[in-house]
């Protein structure tokens, strides 16, 4: 394999669940070196996160962790061991980046705060994802990825006009937020090769999340006009949504930016009345009469599969696509063309696909190499190879429960 | 070459310059790179790039100096205006590409290489140069070519399959996503890169595909598929945790919040204090005082108490403010947060705590408007100080005069021959 772009960038990982491991993940999928951080008995909760293996769960058997923790090693600690502190301290010295996502004030409970790392490895980057930041009265508030994002603005922006919210399946912020800290780390490690500085980096999940959000936010604070739920509607493009096609639940969506799409359109439909009619012979009237026209093109789209209807729309340059589920993303050409999918032999899961980021570097390529790491499957090897420590040490650290 | 500019320090990319090609498909990572000190330049078509006819408008009248959609995610960089369609304007592209780090751009796979402007083009004028692509599919593969929409790109990632109510057709978030996603995947994919040239001194072409980047937002019902062949469907207000449909949205007096349904099973202690609360308002269901909260008996719970547990904590909830609510729901250890609207979050106590908004002047409207500040709080290489999106081809002098030392006269029949 060619070089990856941060081979020789060493993690020191104690994040867990979702926001944090999701922003390890890139630094791991580009070829840095991620050791995982945790306790035998406090593992990370997503070890036994549904679906796990023969829905038995176990720390090795969660299909979900393996996916969002490729190419890490894992280490177990207990840090209630004063050897362990000690052999934290060891991989902080060792460590380019201590990354952590515990709730704000835990790491300097354990004396591993920021100045406290500061006096093992004057160099180092931490960086710290909460909920809402390090600061301010809320600091403290729990919060999950559920909880984040409606106080961040997505679940009030998601679903129709006439009903309550249906929200984003998906703790949105922890699956957006991390690309602003990966970012940010890839920044301050190149500083700190330019200057010799090390800083702390203070990510919330809540700020990341807003600005995804942002042309909404600008319009309540120049327009005052709170943005609302438009359902899949488009103030500039008709027909503009997704429609009901043959089979059950298969969907297809259209957008339609302008005339010459829509004159076109029209033709694919094989020119019906109503196309055809006063009400829908420009875009405005169109926009105007928005919810007969879907209904109209829905007779269209039920007869023909979503398959037919994108690969239909898409010859004659009109933006249309199907609304894929679980099965149509294995199944889809075009991530298979691109690889985007690596199934990797996981010891006790077995054979397991594992998503890829979203891009490719042409010369240092980047995607999932390793599964998840099983629970302190790597312990030995930091120790040994990382942390340089001799057989006669290693044994002793075992028979002294230090990696429980 | 970047490696003889002064480095102001400052910031991670101070002395960096980007060329910026990217309409509203890329306009994130260009906005990032900007946010840590690179000079980025937007490099328009003349007559401006078409993302400033996006909605919202300044005063809601759509004018391409008026658009917050561009305003949001064209701060901090300058714009000029180039035909790249033109041999002279080519020729120009190529001398700023001699001076330039990055080039980002989000044309339709194969329209650069078109204009003789390619990745390996680039790379023959100046080797350093990390160029990224931020297309729909990527540069390769069946559907490179596609006609694009955000809409297209979020039903495709598999993240509107799992949205919706289930008696109509699956959503995409009211605000578009995806095209801020795969902007955001390309700023760290752009920076991978970078740090890579910094330590080789090799740049490279870096290819994002939108949809890719957006199908992180829906990771779990993959492998319930791939392993169990369960499809996880949308449920409006309820989520599947743990094989369960929960609910995680409570309508109350006026608004809502969220919060996670306990499961008598898994948590009769949560279960135990939203019993107590509600005997305390006097909503409680006859069948609740048959269980010994303390040490209830598990066989006896049927999914119909369950059931009740949820309709009786709905008409608690129907009862109260959402800052009551939200009182209760804190006072009992319960996690939870009020579903804010964009008011309800600008004027949100933690973020002012933080001071998280940022007044960025509009001179030429005479306004100061609060922007979303950092996107992460950096002990010495904080995000730099916002400043308002380019006017199209405002440093048009400052770059082709100034800097390429194009001569004025020039510069005005290059604007007549519709060049600049």
């Amino acid at each position: 394999m060619s070089k990856q772009a941060l081979e020789g960038v060493k993690v020191a990982d104690f994040t867990w669940v979702a926001a944090g491991p999701l922003t390890t993940n890139y630094l791991a999928q580009c070829g840095a070196t991620v050791v995982k951080i945790e306790s035998i008995t406090k593992p990370d909760g997503i070890r036994t996160f549904p679906p796990n293996k023969d829905n038995q769960a176990g720390p090795n058997r969660s299909l979900l962790f393996s996916m969002e923790n490729a190419n890490k090693l894992s280490m177990t600690l207990n840090l209630k061991h004063p050897k362990g502190l000690e052999l934290v301290k060891r991989l902080v010295a060792w460590a380019d980046i201590v990354a952590e996502n515990y709730r704000p004030g835990t790491m300097e409970r354990w004396g591993l705060g920021y100045e406290d790392l500061k006096k093992i490895n004057p160099s180092i980057i931490m960086f710290s994802s909460s909920a809402q930041g390090q600061t301010g009265p809320d600091a403290g508030m729990g919060a999950t990825g559920i909880t984040l994002q409606s106080l961040s603005g997505f679940t009030h922006l998601t679903g129709w006009p006439d009903r309550d919210p249906a929200p984003p399946w998906g703790a949105y912020t922890d699956l957006t937020a991390p690309a602003f800290g990966a970012a940010a780390l890839m920044a301050a490690l190149d500083y700190r090769d330019r200057t010799g500085k090390g800083q702390y980096l203070d990510l919330s999940q809540y700020e990341a999340g807003l600005h995804y959000l942002s042309p909404a936010i600008l319009d309540y604070h120049v327009n005052g006009r709170v943005a609302g739920r438009t359902g899949n509607a488009q103030p500039y493009a008709a027909p503009h949504g997704v429609y009901r096609c043959s089979g059950e639940e298969r969907w297809c969506c259209i957008a339609v930016f302008n005339e010459k799409e829509w004159t076109a359109f029209r033709q694919i439909m094989g020119e019906p009345g109503w196309a055809k009619e006063e009400r829908f012979s420009t875009f405005l009237k169109r926009k105007k009469n928005e919810a007969e026209l879907n209904a109209l093109v829905e007779t269209w789209t039920s007869r023909h599969s979503p398959e037919d209807v994108m690969a239909m729309l898409q010859e004659k340059g009109i933006s249309a696509g199907v609304v894929k589920n679980a099965q149509d993303i294995y199944e889809d050409p075009q991530l298979k063309e691109r690889e985007f999918f690596k199934k990797l032999d996981h010891p006790e899961i077995g054979p397991l696909s594992h998503r890829s980021v979203g891009f490719k570097l042409s010369r240092t390529p980047c995607g999932p190499i390793r599964p998840g790491p099983c629970l302190g499957e790597h312990t030995e090897q930091v120790c040994r190879e990382f942390l340089g420590m001799s057989d006669e040490e290693f044994v002793d650290l075992i028979t002294d429960g230090v990696f429980e | 070459m970047a490696s003889e500019k002064t480095r102001d320090n400052q910031t991670v990319l101070g002395g960096y310059r980007a060329l910026d090609l990217t309409d509203e498909k890329g306009a994130m990572c260009g906005w990032a790179l900007a946010a840590l000190g690179a000079e980025v330049i937007k490099v328009e078509p003349p007559g401006g790039d078409p993302s400033r006819s996006i909605p919202p408008f300044y005063g809601g009248v759509p004018h391409p100096e008026k658009s917050l959609f561009f305003f949001a995610y064209n701060t901090n960089k300058k714009s000029i205006t180039l035909n790249l369609e033109t041999v002279d304007g080519r020729v120009i592209f190529e001398k700023l590409v001699r001076s330039a780090d990055f080039v980002i751009e989000s044309f339709k796979p194969g329209y650069m290489e078109a204009q003789g402007l390619g990745y390996s083009a680039l790379d023959h004028i100046n080797p350093r140069i990390v160029m990224t692509a931020i297309t729909p599919f990527g540069q390769t593969g069946p559907y490179r070519g596609f006609k694009t929409s955000d809409l297209m790109c979020s039903a495709m990632s598999g993240f509107m399959y799992l949205t919706g109510d289930p008696d109509r057709e699956p959503i995409r978030i009211s605000v578009p996503q995806a095209y801020a996603l795969g902007g955001a995947e390309g700023a760290i994919a752009t920076m991978t890169a970078h740090y890579f040239r910094e330590r080789t001194g090799e740049g490279q072409y870096v290819d994002v595909s939108i949809r890719e980047s957006m199908l992180k937002t829906a990771p779990y019902s993959l492998p319930w598929m791939e392993k169990y062949g369960k499809l996880t469907k949308r449920s409006g207000p309820y989520w599947t945790l743990m094989g369960q449909n929960t609910r995680v949205h409570w309508p109350c007096k006026d608004g809502s919040v969220t919060f996670v349904l306990p499961a008598i099973k898994i948590n009769p202690d949560l279960c135990r204090r939203f019993i107590e609360w509600m005997a305390e308002k006097g909503i409680i269901h006859e069948s609740f005082n048959r269980i010994d909260w303390n040490h209830p008996d598990m066989a006896s719970i049927t999914p119909q108490i369950q059931n009740e547990l949820e309709s009786s904590i709905l008409n608690l909830c129907k009862t109260l403010t959402r800052s009551e609510l939200m009182e209760g729901l804190i006072a009992r250890g319960i996690t939870a947060a009020p579903v804010n609207t964009m008011e309800d979050i600008s004027r949100n106590e933690q973020l002012r705590a933080r001071d998280f908004w940022e007044q960025v002047e509009h001179g030429e409207m005479g306004a100061s408007i609060p922007y979303p500040g950092a996107f992460i709080r950096a002990t010495e290489t904080p995000c730099v100080k916002k400043h308002r999106a380019p006017m199209i081809g405002e440093h048009n002098r400052e770059i082709y005069v100034d800097f390429l030392g194009i001569p004025k006269k020039e510069l005005v029949i290059l604007k007549v021959a519709g060049i600049i």
